[in-house]
């Protein structure tokens, strides 16, 4: 059996993350994208956070306060614009707190594939890059040198 | 303190000039020995092997060493510093972490006093250098295409990368202006070359490539320079250089991997630690003799630091690009490079046109640029985002200024307890005029390839890591660090091959040009065996 995972924010601190993750990425059903407190995303932030951990501590902090402690308890529109409003000059805990959740909701393997992605890592498969078109440097090729030639002297010679 | 054995040649840094200047002086079948602080890196190490590719860039393959604090990692007090400093140490050094962008500089760069009125001339000129360049771009393995008109005639190895969609819809928008665009030289591998398998468009170029396409300097250089005889020694962090009663490098003191204190003693000591970490081991190796620090008698150490301010802008197009999938490095524009007396600045700037970013690293700087909303509109606005962005670099010319410096901290110190560097550096006026001016052409053009929503990023995460200028070249000891061909003017056993050596900046890359200066200070060398200390 694989060990639990270890979880560095405690349940209360938990309990807001998956709420501010499903408010910044909410689910929609159309475009098959989960939300970000999907259980299987919000797993895989949690554990993410890593070296971020004062930090997102912090954002999480500063989005309850901005809320008046009550966050969780407010409808959606609320939520929302609370956090549309403090991310704007959140800082680095702002920052930090995107880029985990970021991060984890897009290589979730529902995701990549709802936006037409292969789950997979680059490597070793790669992908194909066209040549495009040629043709269009036809036009920069019959310019002259325009690079300025420090041996050339007054008379125009080198 | 344990000590070594004798060498003829000691290397600091094994980077981009420390593998090329080992490899040049091989040749002489002097005993070379070269310190590394890092580690070797192997290709399964990469960031583009795991699911977790893209969340990577931000912890331990992160440009900035305060955020990535590997093991091997020295801490920088960069806080009195708009722009963050970037580095990588490891074999291979920054060529581990580079996108593999190769411009040269051009001719006029090294004559900006003489052509310009501004700053200095280089002791050297773009001529003395050319057969370095192309040398060097030999052993690297550089794809592009000859007959660019913007710059000089350079042959590269291997044919350019494609243009793709989104190098198409540049060069359109490039041709319906009448601006120069050429495809950029790239260290990417076109094709199989000399042992290196050739591009697979991981598209996640700048940590690492796990393909071995891109050129580092541990799968180009090393490997030859092992073969005919020099030794490498990696997790050795050099604390000071030493010197004898004559005033002459002894050697170096360096921590090993379990921190116990060795001494290296050599006839020859040769810095390739980059603009931030070679002033730093100067300044560290001051002593009664040479209170300023080492090789500081013009009190040039660790001034004149240039970063290269490199605004970035950004916009959308209805219709879908390469996305991640290819290198970034796509085309570029020399029409703005040179002076132009009709501008309110003087000198100049590269565009350089990028492709896209895979999904995670979209998102993160959508949501940094206040384009990408959090909530119900979140998944609308992405999806016009991902594979449909556009991207131009201004790398702009930085040009030397005494005030922007590299000093050593009073109390912060890396993990063997060595004082870190402390960064002072601001933009100057005439920098600012060219960003804004790059800023504002770069605009023209997405808007004529039909971007929308554009976005002008100025400094915030445009650390380039091109650390320039801080131990400066030059024929007059009182106003420069090492001589016309990178001896110290003060010791005259010590040598200098890094970026710090730079008089000016240019307003390219630098690996190129870094690694071609390195080869002509080994030339120079050579050529003077006999009378090298005099």
């Amino acid at each position: 059996m694989a060990a639990a995972p270890q979880t560095p924010l405690s349940a209360a601190e938990t309990d807001v993350l998956e709420t501010v993750a499903g408010t910044m990425i909410p689910e929609d059903a159309a475009l098959g994208m989960p939300a970000a407190d999907d259980p299987a995303i919000l797993d895989d932030i949690v554990r993410s956070i890593g070296r971020d951990l004062p930090l997102v501590r912090e954002a999480l902090s500063a989005i309850v306060a901005k809320a008046g402690n009550g966050f969780a308890d407010r409808d959606r529109d609320a939520r929302e614009a609370v956090i549309n409003d403090w991310y704007a000059g959140g800082g680095a805990p702002a920052a930090a707190l995107g880029r985990v959740i970021l991060s984890a909701y897009y290589r979730d393997d529902r995701v990549l594939v709802a936006l037409g992605h292969e789950a997979r890592s680059p490597f070793p498969k790669g992908y194909v890059l066209e040549q495009g078109d040629w043709s269009l440097l036809d036009a920069v090729r019959d310019r002259p040198p325009f690079w300025r030639d420090d041996r050339i002297v007054a008379t125009g010679e080198r | 303190m344990a000590a070594n054995e004798k060498v003829d040649v000691l290397i600091i840094g094994s980077g981009a000039s420390g593998a090329a200047v080992a490899w040049s002086l091989a040749e002489t079948k002097m005993r070379i020995l070269c310190l590394e602080q890092g580690d070797w890196m192997k290709p399964t190490d990469f960031p583009s092997n795991g699911r977790d590719w893209e969340a990577r860039r931000y912890t331990d393959f992160e440009i900035s060493p305060n955020r990535r604090g590997r093991e091997t990692d020295y801490p920088v007090n960069d806080d009195n510093s708009l722009m963050k400093i970037a580095n990588f140490n490891g074999v291979g050094g920054g060529t581990l972490i580079y996108t593999a962008h190769w411009p040269r500089m051009h001719p006029s760069d090294f004559k900006v006093k003489s052509l310009d009125g501004v700053a200095d001339d280089w002791p050297v000129d773009y001529w003395a250098l050319e057969k370095f360049y192309e040398e060097n771009d030999r052993m690297m393995g550089v794809s592009g295409l000859a007959g660019d008109p913007g710059v000089p005639p350079r042959h590269p190895p291997m044919p350019p990368i494609g243009l793709g969609k989104t190098g198409t819809r540049y060069a359109q928008a490039m041709n319906r202006l009448g601006w120069h665009w050429w495809p950029s030289d790239t260290t990417i591998a076109t094709t199989d070359y000399e042992g290196r398998a050739k591009c697979i468009n991981l598209g996640h170029c700048t940590p690492g490539c796990a393909q071995g396409a891109k050129a580092s300097t541990d799968i180009t250089y090393w490997p030859l320079a092992l073969r005919a005889g020099v030794e490498l020694r990696t997790r050795c962090r050099v604390r000071e250089i030493t010197t004898d009663e004559r005033g002459m490098a002894a050697g170096a003191i360096y921590y090993d991997v379990d921190g116990v204190e060795h001494f290296q003693p050599a006839e020859v000591v040769i810095l390739a630690c980059n603009g931030v970490g070679t002033p730093r081991l100067l300044l560290n190796s001051a002593s009664a003799k040479f209170p300023k620090g080492l090789a500081n008698s013009s009190g040039m150490v660790g001034r004149n630091l240039m970063l290269h301010p490199w605004p970035i802008v950004s916009g959308y197009v209805e219709e879908p690009m390469d996305g991640g999938r290819g290198p970034i490095n796509c085309i570029w524009s020399k029409q703005f490079y040179e002076t132009d007396p009709s501008r309110d600045f003087v000198r100049g700037y590269t565009l350089q046109f990028g492709r896209g970013t895979g999904p995670a690293t979209q998102a993160v700087m959508g949501a940094a640029s206040g384009l990408l909303p959090w909530g119900r509109d979140h998944h609308r606005r992405y999806a016009k985002m991902l594979d449909h962005r556009l991207s131009i670099g201004v790398a702009c010319e930085d040009l030397p200024e005494e005030h922007n410096t590299v000093t050593l901290d009073p109390v912060l110190k890396d993990s063997n307890g060595i004082p870190a560097p402390k960064i002072d550096y601001t933009i100057s006026e005439n920098t600012r005029r060219m960003m804004e001016h790059g800023i504002a052409r770069a605009e023209e053009i997405l808007t004529e390839a039909g971007a929308t929503d554009l976005f002008a990023s100025r400094t915030a995460l445009n650390y380039p890591g091109h650390l320039l200028g801080t131990a400066r070249m030059g024929t007059d000891p009182k106003r420069s660090v090492v001589n016309e061909w990178g001896r110290s003017h003060d010791v005259k056993n010590l040598f200098i091959v890094d970026g710090s050596i730079w008089v000016t900046s240019g307003g390219v890359n630098p690996t190129s040009t870094i690694q071609a200066l390195a080869l002509y200070v080994a030339d120079q060398m050579k050529q003077r065996l006999a009378t090298l200390f005099d």
